[in-house]
């Protein structure tokens, strides 16, 4: 830079009308820049997304793409329908709850944990957004809030491919409208302060590394391709998957959409849901705050 | 215009104290200031004397251990969004958002200040226009030059109209013309916008050319606080000498030099050498005489703040 930008004044007339006037109204306006500053969080996060559409697609489509594609088209079409079969329904119809659940749950962990980490690293480009005239714990939300609404925007998209690409028949009865709504909402929240969890706490460096070793077994094991209770015949299997959060969100869609197939209690599932997410949110929230104030 | 910091107290620092968990020693040891509307005012010290740590209390980035900071009238712990909203922050390094424009990073910015679309596209319209960043405002911020980013992170500093604006280091990375260029933007600030601005920095000219007032720090605590002009008077024998030799001086003639009465420390480079003093009566003849006919040329520059800073702690700034 060798031009100084030539000095004008900056503030238009009444801004600098004398200080008293100037901040006397500042504290009864905090609650309208308070939510104003919380949509404009969401709002630069829904800019970013929109400048790479792509990005949210490919991670949402791609995986359950293929899934479906290999394990619901091709393999009746090789001659192994029965593939997967459980209760007498299709692996299609098994696996639809659980690969919803799984696009709900990874791209919340992604569009959080990813960027997070990232931005509290080198360029430490969140410094803008946590300067916000918000409460810490609100910036931290505000990225959540985003996230969850992006994990059922992934869980929209989800749903008709699965649905529609299988070459078996797939037996979707919705049986109840509101586990379905809570559950959605429920795990799409978890999934994201899980994701400001991982964010606040995992090293830039190490983020991808924790990404994949992760990524994979919570998958395996998230009662994704068949349900919890078909796992009573490896008892070990089915006690230490409780660990896994995406058990209850998978087990919660599966009652909800396939009524019929064996799946754990909504009065378990659910709850658990909400406990975790309220656990998970406080921890998420501390570390965050920890992070932004030294 | 008035005198410098003759406006309103716009921060208000009283006894601050703040020491990092599981470290043994205060960061910031009991610092108390006051910064005025139209003032600039430079906290000038080496690495780790407590200035970042200071501002980041007042900018509400750090908890105080003990104290308390206000922030035109705002106590930055019970209150620290109101503060937030009162304060504008340039850091050392560029910390723009990578994902968004240049333009974006200062829409959005008023934005989060609770401006509307249309208040904050016009508000960071006038912001790139008088910052010179119209042409840039669709580039990614990392195509931006070190003195493009700064002048950018300062424009987002200023969107929201703050009272006090902090900066830390701003021109640490900066070539020297970028340096000068920033310069003259935090002076016209100051003089039109009344706004009261705090720099740390541990370059002496820039604390001496730019600051109306200068407080040294040093371990966590104020040694000294006044205007620039003021801190050198009171140290008015002390100046740095600098000599020209044939040859780089030998470990005997470094010991003579630091030897003699009213030298603080001697710095060679090749075959220059800078003789750091905190009384030079009498001092130039002996000087020579050590030297001897090794001498090719001698200067003697005038009073800086490192002078000041030497005679306060015995040691240089950069030590």
């Amino acid at each position: 830079m060798t031009e100084t930008p030539t000095a004008t004044t900056l503030s238009e007339s009444g801004a600098h009308g004398g200080a008293q006037h100037r901040y006397g109204n500042l504290r009864a306006e905090q609650w309208r820049i308070i939510s104003a500053s919380f949509a404009a969080l969401i709002a630069r996060d829904l800019r970013v997304l929109m400048h790479m559409p792509s990005t949210f697609l490919l991670r949402t489509v791609l995986n359950p793409l293929m899934f479906v594609f290999v394990f619901t088209y091709l393999y009746p079409h090789i001659g192994a329908a029965r593939f997967g079969q459980i209760a007498g329904q299709s692996l299609a119809t098994v696996a639809l709850p659980g690969l919803v659940a799984s696009a709900i749950f990874f791209q919340g962990l992604t569009a959080v944990a990813l960027p997070l980490s990232m931005e509290f690293g080198a360029t430490r480009e969140i410094e803008d957004r946590v300067m916000a005239p918000v409460p810490y714990a609100l910036a931290a939300a505000a990225k959540v809030c985003f996230s969850a609404l992006q994990s059922l925007l992934a869980a929209a998209i989800v749903f008709p491919l699965v649905y529609l690409i299988p070459a078996t028949p797939i037996h979707i009865q919705i049986a109840s409208w509101s586990t379905l709504v809570l559950a959605a909402v429920m795990g799409s929240l978890l999934a994201g302060f899980l994701g400001l969890l991982l964010g606040t706490v995992v090293e830039i460096r190490k983020i991808s590394i924790v990404f994949a070793v992760a990524v994979v077994p919570l998958t395996f094991l998230g009662c994704v391709y068949y349900p919890w209770a078909s796992l009573h015949a490896v008892r070990w299997v089915q006690i230490v998957v409780l660990a896994n959060p995406l058990v209850y969100l998978s087990e919660a869609l599966r009652a909800a959409l396939t009524p019929t197939l064996p799946h754990m209690a909504t009065w378990a599932s659910l709850p658990t849901l909400t406990v975790l997410t309220v656990a998970i949110a406080w921890a998420a929230t501390k570390t965050f705050t920890r992070r932004v104030l030294a | 215009m008035p005198a410098p910091g003759s406006g309103e107290l716009q921060l208000s620092i009283e006894g601050l104290v703040k020491r990092y968990p599981g470290s043994e020693q205060n960061a910031v040891d009991g610092v108390s200031l006051g910064v005025h509307a139209g003032e600039i005012f430079g906290l000038l010290g080496p690495n780790g004397a407590g200035k970042t740590s200071t501002i980041s209390v007042a900018a509400t980035r750090a908890r105080p251990t003990a104290g308390r900071v206000t922030l035109a009238g705002v106590d930055v712990v019970a209150h620290g969004s109101l503060a937030r909203r009162r304060l504008g922050v340039v850091t050392q390094v560029n910390t723009l958002d990578r994902s968004l424009s240049v333009g974006e990073n200062l829409y959005f910015h008023c934005r989060f200040f609770g401006l509307s679309r249309r208040e904050a596209k016009q508000r960071s319209s006038d912001l790139l226009e008088h910052f010179d960043l119209a042409h840039r405002r669709h580039d990614r911020v990392d195509r931006l030059s070190g003195g493009l980013a700064q002048r950018a992170q300062l424009a987002r500093a200023l969107a929201h109209r703050p009272s006090v604006l902090f900066l830390d280091e701003p021109t640490a990375w900066l070539d020297p013309q970028s340096r000068l260029a920033l310069w003259e933007l935090i002076r016209n600030l100051r003089e039109r916008e009344r706004l009261a601005v705090v720099l740390t920095t541990h370059s002496m000219d820039e604390a001496d050319r730019l600051c109306d007032r200068v407080a040294i720090m040093d371990h966590g605590r104020i040694l000294v606080c006044d205007t620039p002009e003021a801190l050198k008077r009171s140290v008015a024998t002390a100046a740095t000498v600098e000599l020209r030799l044939k040859a780089p001086p030998s470990p005997r003639l470094f010991q003579q030099l630091e030897a003699l009465h009213g030298v603080e420390g001697v710095l060679a480079e090749e075959n220059r050498v800078k003789v750091l003093t905190s009384a030079r009566d009498g001092l130039v003849p002996q000087l020579i005489a050590k030297v001897g006919s090794g001498l090719l040329d001698l200067s003697v520059s005038e009073t800086t703040l490192e002078n000041v800073f030497i005679s306060l702690t015995g040691r240089k700034l950069r030590d």
